[in-house]
């Protein structure tokens, strides 16, 4: 079969917007998202028709935020030498000037994780994906991911006052 | 194990509300207006293979669509928009995206052969969509000019099939660029409408812009 059976990639972009948007914020803050975004789904456009139509377009499009996202801590971290956790935290997590005061001091605390632990948390709390797809998406084995998320969630416990 | 079942629920509940804002409408909104810059960047960089969007028109709602090579697709609002594009999708490219930019000299054209200052199109046409005896017929439907008529006859001939009245009727029914290829110049023989893809109402419509009847 040659008929990809994509849906229009219009349909795509409004189907999983939101949920990228959401994963992008989380992760790399309100005023870096519009750039993170674009470069998401100019990534996802360029690579769509080679796409399989059963594919979990969901789990692909998050996938390729994520290493949006990680990319550009990485080009900050660079800018920035030498890193220091607590600048990356306000930066991303304090320019959310809407957040609900409740949950400012936890985001901090997930910017403030190790790059892995934080991905995974992210990407299974904001991002909604099984250890399966968070695995692929950061490139660790199944086992690995449920560890860090395990860790992760471990170092927010103590962190975060209950 | 460390900590308390009830933090780590209080946690799970703060991650899964992200850090988006204070409410899901709030993420809509910026998600909305991010997708709305993506369009307008990926028209600029050109880098979708068809460009749609939908514009007011006597005929109501019409929904255009354009490939670099030009207007490939024009639909009424009764059809559904996305089995439309769908069929786009599998006939030309799935890179299809929603932005007004690459099809505002079609929207121009339009608004001024509605508003009766325009006779002829300019904007170039993709025609991919339309092979073998539907192309004939249809490339010579596009030379008849404004304000004239042929009969179904007489464009089976100019296709080059005289006694194709029937299969030129066919063709001219599933014309993929209304308005802008005239298939309502097209008439029975005795001056009857026949038929439209479009419903009989726009026919006259668009015959009486033109000052055909």
């Amino acid at each position: 079969m040659t008929v990809s059976g994509l849906p229009p990639f219009q349909r795509f972009l409004d189907a999983n917007r939101d949920a990228v948007w959401r994963l992008l914020v989380s992760s790399v803050g309100p005023d870096e998202a519009e750039d993170c975004f674009q470069e998401t789904f100019i990534a996802a456009l360029r690579a769509y028709p080679n796409l399989r139509g059963d594919s979990n377009m969901r789990a692909w499009v998050l996938t390729i935020a994520h290493r949006k996202a990680t990319d550009h801590h990485r080009a900050r971290a660079r800018r920035a030498l030498p890193v220091d956790p607590e600048t990356l935290a306000t930066s991303a997590a304090g320019a959310v000037g809407a957040l609900a005061p409740r949950d400012e001091g936890l985001w901090q605390a997930v910017h403030g994780l190790p790059l892995r632990q934080r991905s995974a948390i992210i990407l299974r709390y904001v991002g909604d994906l099984p250890h399966r797809d968070i695995a692929a998406a950061i490139g660790c084995s199944e086992e690995a991911a449920r560890r860090s998320l395990h860790e992760g969630l471990s170092n927010l416990r103590k962190a975060v006052p209950a | 194990m460390s900590g308390t079942p009830r933090a780590s629920a209080k946690i799970e509940a703060g991650l899964r509300r992200g850090a988006a804002g204070a409410g899901a409408a709030d993420t809509e909104r910026q998600a909305a207006r991010a997708a709305q810059r993506l369009g307008e960047r990926i028209a600029a960089e050109d880098l979708a293979d068809v460009s749609y969007t939908s514009v007011d028109s006597p005929l109501g709602r019409l929904l255009i669509a354009a490939t670099s090579r030009g207007l490939v697709r024009v639909a009424f609002a009764e059809e559904d928009p996305d089995a439309v594009l769908e069929r786009l999708a599998l006939a030309l490219s799935p890179r299809i995206v929603e932005t007004a930019a690459p099809l505002e000299p079609v929207r121009r054209e339009l608004e001024e052969y509605f508003a009766g200052r325009r006779r002829r199109f300019e904007i170039s046409l993709d025609w991919t969509l339309i092979g073998g005896f539907r192309r004939r017929v249809l490339r010579a439907t596009s030379e008849i000019p404004f304000g004239g008529v042929l009969s179904y006859g007489e464009i089976a001939a100019e296709a080059g099939s005289p006694r194709g009245s029937r299969a030129a009727g066919n063709a001219l029914g599933a014309n993929p660029i209304p308005i802008v290829i005239p298939c309502h110049r097209v008439l029975r023989s005795g001056g009857a409408l026949g038929g439209y893809g479009g419903g009989l109402e726009r026919k006259r419509l668009l015959l009486e812009l033109e000052g055909a009847r």
